[in-house]
């Protein structure tokens, strides 16, 4: 239950209650913000101390962990910026494999910490968490 | 229930079919191109005036700044990715691709 | 209701074809019906077409996805809503549509969606 916010004090403080996350990312890096505003999302809100359980990659979403990912130098690698998450944080990257197969995604070229999935372990991400966050387009 | 709106009104119904389907209170946030909604003058400022009688409306900051948009409709609160994730904390969400 | 028992609204957007958003998202659909889940699906917008009746895919080289929202009935998917507004502003009717919906207005819609643990937008 959220409490009742007193004065002088802050809400966020008296009423802070952590939540487990799932998130859906449903386009593909660099070709639309989607995956950025995901990934800054999960980092503001790992910082608040809640949980991010999942990143579930569907449609063109898939190719946000290939570990052939080569952006020029003085650009983000989205690749391996889900790779540290997943290392760093326990985060797990998951590719949906009916959506990898169409478009070439195999399992030896997800990231380290990224695995392929089918569509059920979206359906638990759902079930076993308080939010689930899509982003895409 | 957060609902979450990320295209332009310009070049989607998206901000049009939320708006229908919002209940009084739902608070409402704009991101990435969704911000060019709430950019003050624009043809849609009546339709976010109107929303805001019954629904809190904020601006993701970072994208308001990425795109230059430093004047939005008046009320509307810019918040970072810490206020969305406190946004999130609180309500289920609904995020209108 | 049991505590395990999710209520996920899945809502259709796009029309069919032009992006595979549809045809992905019926399959998400199809798969999460299996985990016994308070699953519903609204038709919104642009999302009305995938329903309409008489859709050939031939000449396109793609599958025709169309009657399997027929289908969804027999995966336990009865809770189909279709946005009258938007039905309406596209010129179509009940009868142009291949499935029995329930016709509702977007307040209704609206309300139901807050009841929801889950909404994904396809």
């Amino acid at each position: 239950m959220r409490g009742t916010a007193l004065p002088g004090f802050s809400a966020t403080i008296l009423n802070s209650e952590k939540v487990k996350i799932g998130i859906l990312l449903k386009e593909g890096p660099y070709n639309h913000q989607a995956a950025d505003t995901a990934y800054k999302f999960a980092e503001a809100a790992i910082k608040k101390g809640h949980t991010v359980d999942a990143v579930f990659l569907y449609n063109d979403g898939v190719i946000n962990a290939t570990n052939l990912t080569d952006p020029p130098q003085d650009d983000r690698n989205i690749a391996a910026r889900w790779s540290e998450m997943a290392k760093e944080h326990g985060v797990e990257i998951l590719a949906c494999i009916a959506a990898s197969k169409r478009r070439g995604i195999t399992d030896d070229l997800m990231i380290e910490g990224g695995s392929i999935t089918g569509l059920g372990t979206l359906t638990d991400i759902a079930i076993r968490n308080d939010r689930l966050l899509t982003f895409g387009d | 229930m957060l609902h979450t709106i990320n295209t332009s009104p310009f070049e989607s119904p998206a901000m049009e079919e939320c708006i229908r389907f919002v209940q009084p209170g739902d608070p409402v946030l704009f991101i990435e191109n969704g911000v060019y909604a709430v950019q003050n003058g624009n043809r849609f400022s009546d339709a976010i005036a109107a929303l805001q009688k019954t629904s809190p409306v904020y601006a993701l900051q970072p994208d308001l700044d990425a795109r230059g948009i430093s004047s939005v409709d008046a009320e509307v609160k810019g918040i970072g990715y810490d206020g969305f994730v406190d946004l999130v904390e609180a309500h289920q969400v609904n995020s209108w691709l | 209701m049991d505590d395990n028992v999710k209520k996920i609204m899945h809502v259709m957007r796009r029309a069919p074809h032009g992006s595979i958003y549809t045809y992905e998202g019926l399959e998400m659909i199809l798969i999460m019906a299996a985990y016994e889940q308070d699953l519903s699906v609204a038709f919104i917008g642009d999302g009305v077409y995938a329903l309409k009746k008489n859709q050939n895919t031939d000449g396109i080289s793609m599958k025709g996805f169309a009657k399997t929202f027929m289908a969804l009935d027999g995966y336990d998917v009865e809770k189909l809503y279709v946005d009258r507004v938007s039905l309406e502003e596209r010129g179509l009717t009940e009868d142009d549509l291949l499935v029995d919906v329930e016709l509702l207005d977007s307040a209704e819609i609206g309300r139901r969606m807050t009841e929801q643990d889950v909404v994904i937008h396809h």
